[in-house]
């Protein structure tokens, strides 16, 4: 019952958010704070984690190719065609509910602990509207430039492992990683991006806004919207592999 | 004026407020006074829209606001000021933009005008120096005070404080009692606030409305507090034996 009534709860929540601004102008100026804050600041962890991952997909692709007729080619290719379906869309998804997420609930959950949602209400503002549209849209938008940058240096990561552990040269895995490519693909991952930008940033605005009590709840509060997001992350790559495939 | 009208409001099963009538006038400080818990936040929450009462009315200068449709609850809001019991300043604005963010959201005034205004309000209530700092460094009487500059930036005719010294020394609840009073007066504005502080009552209270566990218990001003009948109200007033003091000294006389 309790999931159902949750679920009413959030679209009844989206349907206040989704309501005409009441100042256009404060509304891009706070979307563009947010592209800043939840977008721009996220580049570096994006960046470190997928030279990491691209790097160790390298090497499981080259360690578990034993047949030595395959051409090493193909290990470039293998972490190239990983990141662009799965990684960098729905791993990077999983880490970005965390960290963007969590940011979200407990940002607009303290917000709402300390009756500065009540302040926004009282003066006449739209504070589903005010708080939460600006960083849906600013995580969507942001989303697909995350998806790129983390495809990039995914394969900066395993064209500095790769050849380091000997396992490929440079030559080979660059030619590997331009090697019957698939640009459906990567449509196929952007699309998914936007749909997790938006689950991230409306969950967990949903956690944030519906808090009752104080700090202590505004952290299980955080928690319960990272597992949340990360379920529904994982249905909807499920349901979208089965529609876009 | 605001007046309300047989007002009911509960929590799920429990019940918060029970058949609560009173009116308050423009241009006086109207006291809403009882025990932490009785439900004085509830109420004034309930007057002001975040939260739907079961049943009853609430009149602002005669417009009914239960019966009133979303859209004009929203025009409504903009003539309301409120100050919330920690002050509930927006943490990631400096004091200025706190009280400047009324106007930018809702006024079409040019930038000027609007600093104007706001340093206007900020003087009104003491504060010249502060302006740029953030909420988190400045102390609880003054967060306080802009929470004040930033309700009446817009001119309102209705102002609503909850617990506006809870936690502050008694000279800061003092500076800030004398501060809503005269802005009450000055401004010609209704307002309403909660309070369980004894000295607040005596010196701000032009009209008094005693709750206990929901219920309205007694009303009346000031001078009458001191010699209620009221059983429950004696105990809430003479808690401070100061008071006790106070009244036999006058009987005397
Ligand atoms: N959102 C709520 N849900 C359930 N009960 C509430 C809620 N808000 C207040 N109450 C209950 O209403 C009663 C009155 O609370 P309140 O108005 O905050 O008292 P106070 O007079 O100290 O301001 C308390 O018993 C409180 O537990
Ligand atoms: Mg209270």
């Amino acid at each position: 019952m309790h999931i159902f009534n949750q679920t009413g709860r959030y679209f009844a929540l989206l349907l206040r958010v989704f309501s005409r601004p009441e100042k256009y102008s404060l509304y891009i100026k706070q979307t563009f704070s947010e592209i800043d804050n939840l977008g721009v600041k996220s580049v570096g962890i994006v960046a470190i984690i997928s030279v990491f991952m691209g790097g160790i997909m390298t090497l499981q692709v080259a360690y578990n190719m034993t047949n030595p007729l395959l051409p090493t080619t193909l290990i470039g290719l293998g972490n190239r065609d990983s990141l662009i379906l799965e990684f960098s869309s729905t791993i990077m998804g999983l880490i970005m509910a965390g960290k963007i997420g969590s940011n979200i609930t407990s940002e607009i959950g303290s917000m709402k602990v300390t009756e500065q949602i009540d302040s926004l209400e009282i003066m006449g503002v739209n504070s589903a509207s005010y708080l939460i549209l600006p960083k849906i849209i600013a995580v969507v938008l942001m989303f697909p430039f995350l998806y790129i940058l983390s495809v990039f240096f995914g394969l900066i990561g395993g064209m500095i492992v790769g050849p380091a552990v000997g396992a490929v040269s440079v030559t080979d895995y660059l030619n590997g990683i331009q090697s019957s490519f698939t640009p459906y693909y990567v449509t196929f991952s952007l699309i998914k991006c936007l749909v997790f930008g938006f689950l991230i940033a409306s969950i967990s605005a949903f956690f944030g806004y519906t808090v009752e009590g104080g700090a202590f709840d505004v952290g299980s509060a955080s928690t319960r919207a990272v597992v949340n997001t990360n379920i529904l992350i994982l249905v909807w790559d499920l349901i979208l592999t089965q529609l876009l495939f | 004026m605001i007046e309300i009208k047989n007002i009911y409001k509960s929590f799920d099963q429990k019940e918060v407020l029970k058949n609560i009538s009173m009116v308050f006038n423009q241009g006086e400080t109207n006291l809403i006074i009882g025990r932490s818990g009785s439900g004085k936040t509830v109420l004034l929450k309930s007057i002001v829209g975040l939260h739907e009462v079961d049943s009853g009315h609430i009149f602002y200068d005669n417009r009914d606001f239960t019966l009133m449709k979303a859209k004009f609850r929203k025009k409504l809001r903009q003539e309301m000021g409120m100050v919330f019991q920690g002050g509930a300043l927006f943490d990631s604005m400096t004091v200025e933009e706190n009280v400047r963010f009324p106007l930018d959201m809702f006024s079409t005034l040019s930038f000027a005008e609007k600093q104007k205004q706001v340093d206007f309000c900020l003087e009104r209530v003491n504060i010249s120096d502060s302006n740029k700092l953030s909420p988190s460094e400045i102390s609880g009487g003054m967060k306080k005070r802009v929470a004040i500059a930033r309700a009446i930036v817009m001119n309102p005719k209705y102002l609503f404080c909850d617990e506006p010294n809870s936690g502050l020394d008694p000279e800061t609840s003092m500076v800030i009692d004398e501060l809503v009073h005269s802005i009450t007066v000055d401004l010609k504005i209704t307002t309403i606030i909660n309070t369980h502080d004894m000295n607040s009552v005596m010196e701000i209270g032009d009209n008094i409305l005693f709750i206990s566990e929901g219920e309205m218990c007694w009303e009346g001003n000031r001078k009458e507090i001191l010699q209620t009948e009221n059983q429950q109200l004696q105990e809430f007033v003479f808690a401070n034996k100061q008071y006790q003091k106070i009244r036999d000294d006058k009987i005397k006389e």
